[in-house]
């Protein structure tokens, strides 16, 4: 069998596709159904029907091409790499690979492992449904003590950022192995709470997997408009609406009707307003190889700016010792653009002193599509920095 | 007079990064391309009428071989008001680039030689992998985009390739080789993907040429 895509120019094209939907016998099974001119239509062709359908294509003159030249070789193949790799739910935490990019449902089937497998440190907190009803998972890293001062990590806010979710399950298993036998993690652990969020936007990360690689916002849509989504890092009460973010839905710096608009976002602040004790918020998002502190929707320094930057400077220096990777730093509006309605401007303003955003690997060679061998590299040389950040905040609790 | 800017800062970052677009264009082919490594120093002149011009030192990297690096002296003017002129670039190139007409050469006989065109997609794919035997084709997409790049810069944008969607050898009668390439090129600035087509020619001894490109409407399967 092949697969055919077939591009109608104009609506005389497109209606003898459509025709062909009902030609039974042809047994023609469109993966891609008609829908303008333009727009590309892919059907699956078993063999007695290709020579047909190629005649008749090309006796009205419409250009097709073929997109896959023999269905049942990918198939095998795609057997066989399922069979090797063995794409069931991981036993263990230790059996999981950490060197490879997972669904949604592999991720959620880790944090649940890891909590089954360290009861004592481990809990997993849902702090409120998606858009699409998902649930949001934090998992709480705790070695006692009632509401103690807390770190807040997020990954995955912007869903095709997926170095991020993956090194956020990385960051997940190390403070398990580490809470012990690092000095510094154990010593942050005995006075202080870690919360992470490792997929901070679940329906635009289950987009990406199935429909586009690209999403990068919410899911949420709107009457009043064909576009879906807001970008999560506009959303925030700070700046909201202001220059560095756009009022048009089909943007991707939309940022919403209103602040907070978005579950993914509420959850968020409804958790820390309720917790009442964090001292230290880092948002986790790539790429370009930047830690920046705020603001970005305002170019008024920071009044902790000169503190911040010197966290900065020590954290990327220690980033930067494991593989040689350079991070530029500053605040989001000298460094990379003005924002509005971003997250850490809003939990600066709140008066969480020690808010950063990581932009991780890599400078735009690979982008959002970093090769899955960089993940483990890159969440090392990340956990360097925020221990920098967290011992800082452990050292001067406020 | 110019000033100074901290090369950490974004106009310099934009600015570096579109010498480095255009450099690659200019320098490139599908054996060797270049990329921004480092921003040394950087300074703004503001000229009455004309716009900003920069001044950038710079550090530049070859794909292939990280460990390989030439320093760059750029200027880019951006003009003043009319967005529809292209920045005017200029820069030196310090020290020797690696020959690549051996790398080339091969590239090329295996192209010509090939009995179908080449078609393919998804480059790199959604885990980042890009097959070997794609890498040339890959990096011949990143030359080009140098061009589409150079063409489409203002002071507001900072563009990367992002992806290849899609690539389709165009069988020539002369010596060279032609590309059609659909490509997703991301706006840093605003956060777009946006979808470009651009035909591409290449011969070992001509270097890369982009002879059409057209933005493509973003589609609806969002």
């Amino acid at each position: 069998h092949q697969v055919l895509r077939i591009v109608p120019t104009n609506d005389e094209e497109l209606q003898k596709v459509q025709e062909l939907q009902d030609l039974e016998e042809l047994q023609l099974d469109f993966w891609l159904s008609p829908r303008g001119p333009g727009y590309a239509v892919d059907v699956r062709v078993p063999f007695p029907s290709l020579q047909p359908l190629k005649a008749h294509l090309e006796a009205n003159g419409i250009s097709y091409s073929i997109m896959i030249e023999d269905v049942q070789a990918l198939v095998d193949h795609e057997r066989m790499e399922m069979l090797r790799s063995r794409r069931q739910l991981p036993l263990s935490t230790s059996t999981f690979d950490y060197a490879t990019y997972h669904s949604l449902d592999e991720i959620y089937a880790f944090m649940d492992l890891l909590v089954a497998e360290n009861p004592n440190l481990v809990s997993k907190l849902e702090i409120g449904r998606s858009t699409e009803n998902r649930p949001l998972y934090v998992l709480k890293f705790s070695k006692g003590g009632t509401n103690r001062p807390a770190i807040w990590i997020d990954t995955g806010i912007h869903s095709r950022e997926w170095v991020t979710q993956a090194s956020g399950v990385w960051f997940a298993k190390k403070i398990v192995l580490d809470h012990e036998s690092d000095q510094g993690l154990a010593s942050i652990l005995d006075r202080m709470d870690i919360f992470l969020e490792i997929v901070t936007n679940p329906d635009g990360f289950v987009f990406t997997q199935t429909q586009n690689r690209m999403w990068r916002k919410t899911r949420s849509k709107r009457s009043g408009s064909v576009c879906v989504g807001v970008d999560p890092n506009r959303n925030w009460d700070a700046g909201f609406g202001g220059p560095g973010a756009s009022g048009n839905p089909c943007s991707e710096t939309y940022h919403g009707p209103y602040a907070n608009s978005e579950p993914e976002v509420k959850a968020i602040v409804d958790f820390v307003n309720n917790h009442g004790n964090i001292k230290a918020f880092v948002s986790i998002h790539s790429y370009s190889q930047l830690l920046l502190y705020p603001y970005g929707y305002t170019s008024t320094p920071a009044p902790d700016q000169h503190e911040l930057h010197q966290i900065s400077e020590k954290a990327v220096a220690a980033l930067s010792s494991l593989y040689g990777t350079k991070y530029k730093y500053g605040s989001i509006i000298t460094t990379i653009y003005q924002a509005s309605g971003g997250t850490i401007d809003w939990t600066y303003d709140q008066g969480i002193k020690y808010s950063f955003t990581f932009e991780l690997r890599d400078t735009g060679r690979y982008g959002f599509l970093l090769p899955a061998k960089q993940i483990v590299p890159t969440a090392e040389e990340t956990w360097l920095a925020l221990k920098v950040i967290m011992l800082h905040a452990r050292d001067h609790l406020y | 007079a110019a000033m100074e800017l901290p090369p950490s800062s974004y106009p310099a970052s934009r600015a570096a990064s579109l010498v480095a677009g255009y450099a690659c264009y200019r320098r490139g082919g599908p054996g060797r391309g270049l990329a921004l490594r480092a921003v040394r120093r950087a300074a703004i002149q503001d000229i009455d009428d004309v716009g900003h011009k920069y001044h950038l030192e710079l550090v530049l990297e070859d794909m292939l071989d990280k460990d390989s690096t030439v320093n760059c002296t750029a200027e880019v003017l951006y003009h003043l008001g009319n967005k529809n002129i292209a920045p005017d670039v200029q820069f030196t190139i310090e020290g020797e680039l690696k020959n690549t007409d051996e790398a080339d050469n091969v590239f090329y006989k295996r192209i010509k030689s090939l009995e179908k065109e080449l078609v393919a997609e998804n480059i790199p794919d959604s885990h980042g992998n890009v097959s070997p035997e794609m890498e040339p084709i890959r990096l011949l997409a990143w030359v080009a985009s140098g061009y589409v790049i150079w063409q489409n810069s203002t002071e507001n944008t900072n563009f990367r390739l992002a992806q290849i969607k899609h690539v389709k050898q165009v069988k020539r009668s002369d010596e060279y080789l032609e590309f059609d390439y659909m490509i997703l090129l991301h706006e840093m600035v605003s956060q777009e993907i946006i979808p470009w087509q651009m035909t591409v020619l290449w011969h070992p001894q001509h270097g890369v040429q982009v002879t059409q490109d057209s933005r493509q409407p973003k589609h609806a399967s969002e």
